[in-house]
């Protein structure tokens, strides 16, 4: 009994306080509004709370892994990725008209899921290895590294996964210290390509984008969504409806309003001020996050801390923005506030991440 | 390799490291701003437009349809009602493939080929979001097994609807009308007149008869609901409510026993009647035969059953009495009569010698009189009363034809009477004017000579005769006919009597009048034309036969009905009034093909006044044969 007592107290002593306080709010606040948008279904609640409970064991469990073990998973999980994408390429399932899915035969399973952690980790690894000698050369590595899952998921094609990746990847290399005129050349490169990715662009994307820009020419097709999504947070206000009294929600207006939508949910019942309070927890998160880095002994434990951080709030920037409207449809969810199991366990495996550089500074000194 | 690269400086990493972080810092902070910006932006100062939004998206209008007004009778009998019924009913837009759909229906319950017919047919007529109906009056059986199949049958819907049910049968058809489905015309014309917002929620509008004529009147307003709806249209609770108010009921002058009595005595026979008040103009019948069951056009009637009505040789959606144009033969002879006395060609006691025929100065060709061998002496009464050819062949020559049209003009003949129905013929009452408008051709004497008795040009229809005959009963006072009598309010139940609407008053001297009425009189008394059909009247007829004739019958050849096949013989006609003395009713009637007015026309017209009068009810009416010919 004490003894267990003892691995738990062990255990939790490699968990992030801050951290977990700010985590445990924003599922707090999550819990409330899935119940609200769910008409407080038991089933949900219930698998809400399951997948919470599970995430955070992961979480917790992570954090007490040493940084430099955590390290040496980067380039197996790396690997396995890519050949899972590539697996995907050949054998992959065909839904709604990407290539995505790998069926494992007891569960369908999207290997560009994994990469969101592998890409991040790889990388970290990479630089780590070489950080006495880091040049030109490894950042060009670095840039191949990033290209290869880039390149097979915008291919399914999944452009919203593929840029959330490679902006990953990216922070990764801008932390590694990327010169400012590769990235500056590379904005405005980038910034020229726009009319040739266009072109290489599905149609379906295309007319997100299109619908992104103007709503109304497709009120009851794809820009539905958005504009349901909108009126919801519009009608809110100041302080909102009221939790459970929010009509967009209520009366099924709000689409997917569990999981990618659930912030015109949260924005219609608790209004303006509810908004704010939603980002400065993120931002709150995000602090904690590179204050772990600035404080971390290495240069892996570093790089990871800040390219998570980052990355969290990238969710959250290109999930509020899709739901209010200012950025396309893309499927990415709310980080810690929808409803869904593997983004929720991805997401604290990350923060997991997070707390072992945060924990693990002396020991791994030593 | 490695041991040639140089160290990084640590230290100098580490700062370009913080630097990084702040630069990362400040890009958050950005993106945060951005979100922010556009929280404010749509909660704070777009709040008003996205919380109308928001509301119009969660309150919708569901239209209440109102009851439509009921048509009752003289003595409140029922014409039509209401009733409502489950119908089967089909989502045009179907999530499935509409024939499997069908068939699974099919399997579930007994649909008809007519029921499929017509469901295609309402089908290409529909609009996008309404649902078509497929199967009507469904049994209690019916809508159990759809009920309980509901689940795997996405839209197929039961929904209660309200019917109209015309009990009277098809002899009303004509008079009561039908309604019928909305249909794109009719949308439009609602449209166009405002009324469209009124009609949401209807399914029905008048097509035919009253239904079409006091559409607006039966109609009533219709309510709304406000409910609040889920985002899939489901109502989830009402708000607030403005009940519908009903259509107005109507009452007519219309008898429906005299309008069976009437229809009765046509026995096999196709034609028209129509019995009126002189007094108010009132309906009290109005016979078109063959009718329609109008039961079949509620909801949408197959086309095989509607080409079958529609391409009948015997027309029966045709109503004679107001399209129904015929010459009106020797009807017109009272008129004329009064004419030339009231314009002072003749005088009561003129008299001329009637050798059979009549000729125009210079001209060898024979206007023959009915009776060979003539009339001998005739004055104005006894032409009227033995329907004098030769007397009206004079007559008209010396009024001339612009004279006898302005003055038959008077009596509505060649003008539409105003009766409360739509779709009246005006007739045709020709003149020189007309005929150089009509035909670039002058009028030639011969013209006027055949218009005297009512041939030629000259068409009107039985309703316009029976106006024109009650303006004889009535002393000339020009009423239009009207089968309304009273309109109920169906929230305080109080009728309103409609008003009589006098279209003007001929100044007749008494004189005049008395000397056509007594003709009129004398047809009716033995040595008259129709003598048979009044024999053992209780009370007295004035009346006047008619013939319209179907073929030309060539210059020296002799109309023998009897070696005419039917459809080829004259339309018998018969005006008369009754009481004489003091009239209370005047019966226009028309027979196709009947022959002689007196044979066939004027027993129909004294059933009619029978029951209206003593209410004798005929037992099996037999028609007799008349002594006179027209």
């Amino acid at each position: 009994m004490a003894r267990t007592r003892h691995w738990i107290l062990r255990g939790l002593s490699h968990v992030d306080g801050i951290l977990l306080v700010l985590v445990l709010l924003l599922l707090g606040i999550s819990l409330a509004v899935v119940a609200s948008a769910s008409g407080q279904s038991p089933a949900r609640i219930s698998g809400h709370l399951v997948n919470m409970g599970l995430a955070l064991l992961v979480m917790v469990m992570v954090a007490n892994v040493p940084p430099h073990l955590l390290s040496k998973v980067g380039p197996p999980l790396y690997v396995a990725g890519v050949v899972l994408l590539v697996g995907v390429a050949l054998f992959g399932e065909i839904r709604n008209g990407a290539r995505r899915w790998l069926d494992l035969g007891f569960m369908a399973f999207q290997p560009s899921e994994l990469l969101k952690l592998a890409l991040p980790l790889m990388l970290a690894w990479y630089f780590q290895r070489n950080e006495a000698v880091l040049r030109a050369k490894h950042f060009t590595i670095g840039g191949v590294l990033l290209l290869v899952p880039f390149v097979l998921i915008l291919r399914q094609p999944d452009l919203g996964t593929a840029l959330m990746i490679g902006a990953s990847g990216f922070y990764l290399l801008f932390f590694a210290g990327l010169p400012w005129k590769v990235i500056l050349g590379g904005a405005a490169l980038g910034g020229a390509s726009l009319p040739v990715v266009w072109g290489l662009m599905h149609d379906y994307q295309q007319r997100r984008v299109l619908t992104l820009l103007d709503p109304s020419s497709d009120p009851l097709g794809a820009g539905y969504h958005i504009i349901q999504s909108t009126i919801a947070i519009g009608s809110g206000g100041l302080f909102g409806k009221g939790w459970m009294q929010g009509t967009q929600n209520q009366l099924d207006f709000i689409p997917e309003r569990t999981t990618d939508f659930i912030f015109a949910v949260f924005g219609e019942e608790f209004g303006y001020a509810g908004a704010i309070l939603l980002v400065v927890l993120y931002l709150a998160i995000v602090a904690r996050g590179l204050v772990i880095a600035a404080r971390a002994p290495t240069l892996f434990g570093r790089l990871m801390a800040a390219t998570l951080s980052l990355n969290l709030f990238t969710y959250v920037f290109v999930n509020m923005g899709m739901v209010s409207g200012i950025l396309p449809v893309v499927g990415v969810p709310l980080p810690l506030m929808s409803y869904g199991g593997t983004a929720l366990v991805t997401l604290l495996l990350g923060m997991g991440i997070v707390m072992s550089v945060a924990t693990h500074r002396q020991l791994n000194k030593s | 390799m490695r041991l040639a690269t140089p160290l990084k400086n640590l230290d100098r990493e580490l700062a370009r490291f913080h630097g990084r972080l702040k630069a990362g810092a400040a890009f958050v902070l950005l993106l945060a701003a951005t979100l922010l910006g556009r929280a404010f932006y749509l909660q704070i100062m777009q709040h008003e437009y996205y919380i109308q939004r928001a509301e119009s998206n969660r309150i919708s209008l569901v239209p209440v349809a109102p009851n439509r007004g009921l048509i009752l009778d003289r003595k409140d009998r029922i014409l039509a009602e209401n009733y409502s019924a489950y119908t089967l009913e089909l989502a045009r837009a179907q999530p499935r493939d509409l024939e499997t759909m069908l068939a699974e229906v099919g399997k579930l319950i007994e649909i008809t080929p007519g029921e499929l017919r017509r469901f295609r047919r309402l089908l290409a007529e529909s609009h996008e979001f309404e649902t078509v109906p497929l199967k009507s009056k469904l049994t209690d059986e019916e809508v159990a097994i759809l009920a309980a199949n509901h689940y795997r049958l996405p839209g197929v819907e039961v929904k209660a609807r309200l019917f109209r049910n015309y009990q009277a049968g098809p002899g009303m058809a004509h008079v009561v009308g039908f309604i019928g489905r909305i249909n794109d015309r009719d949308l439009k014309g609602l449209r166009e007149s405002g009324r469209e917002q009124n009609y949401r929620g209807t399914v029905h509008i008048g097509k035919t008869g009253l239904e079409q004529s006091y559409e607006t009147i039966l109609h009533g307003r219709t309510g709304f609901n406000q409910m609040e709806t889920d985002a899939s249209g489901r109502a989830v609770r009402a708000l607030s409510r403005i009940p519908p108010v009903p259509g107005k009921d109507l009452r007519l002058y219309l008898d429906a026993e005299l309008q069976a009595v009437a229809e009765h005595a046509f026995g096999d026979y196709t034609g028209g009647l129509v019995a009126l008040d002189p007094n108010t103009g009132g309906v009290l019948a109005l016979v078109s035969k063959p009718g329609f069951d109008p039961n079949l056009f509620v909801d949408g009637i197959d086309p095989e059953t509607w080409k079958a009505l529609n391409e009948s040789p015997e027309r029966p959606m045709v109503n004679r009495v107001l399209r129904g144009i015929y010459p009106p033969g020797s009807t017109i002879k009272p008129f004329m009569g009064l004419a030339g006395l009231e314009l002072g060609v003749r005088k009561p006691g003129d008299s001329i010698v009637d050798p059979g025929y009549f000729s125009l100065p210079n001209s060898s060709h024979q206007y023959r009189d009915w009776k060979r061998g003539g009339h001998g002496i005739v004055d104005l009464r006894k032409a009227i009363a033995q329907s004098c050819d030769t007397y009206f062949y004079k007559l008209a020559v010396d009024m001339g034809i612009d004279r006898m049209h302005d003055y038959l003009a008077k009596f509505s003949l060649g003008e539409r009477t105003g009766i409360d129905l739509d779709g009246e013929s005006p007739g045709l009452l020709p003149s020189r004017d007309w005929k150089q408008r009509r035909w670039k051709q002058i009028w030639y004497p011969g013209e006027t000579v055949i218009a005297g008795i009512g041939q030629g040009y000259h068409l009107t229809t039985p309703l316009q005769l029976a106006t024109a005959t009650a303006m004889l009963a009535n002393g000339g006072k020009r009423i239009e006919p009207r089968l309304v009598q009273a309109v109920r309010d169906p929230l305080t139940h109080v009728w309103q009597a409609q008003p009589v609407v006098v279209r003007g008053q001929l100044a007749l001297k008494p004189e005049d009048l008395a000397v056509v009425r007594q003709g009129m009189m004398d047809a009716m008394r033995p040595g008259g034309t129709a003598s048979a059909a009044a024999a053992g009247a209780p009370y007295t007829i004035a009346g006047k036969t008619g013939t319209a004739q179907v073929v030309g019958i060539k210059q020296g050849a002799r109309y023998d009905a009897s070696r005419l096949s039917r459809q080829y013989r004259d339309h018998a006609l018969f005006i008369a009034y009754a009481p004489a003395e003091n009239p209370t009713i005047v019966v226009a009637v028309m027979v196709e093909n009947g022959g002689h007015g007196g044979s066939t026309a004027a027993p129909i017209a004294r059933a009619v006044f029978d029951f209206y009068l003593t209410g004798k009810r005929p037992g099996n009416m037999k028609l007799e044969g008349s002594d006179g010919s027209d």
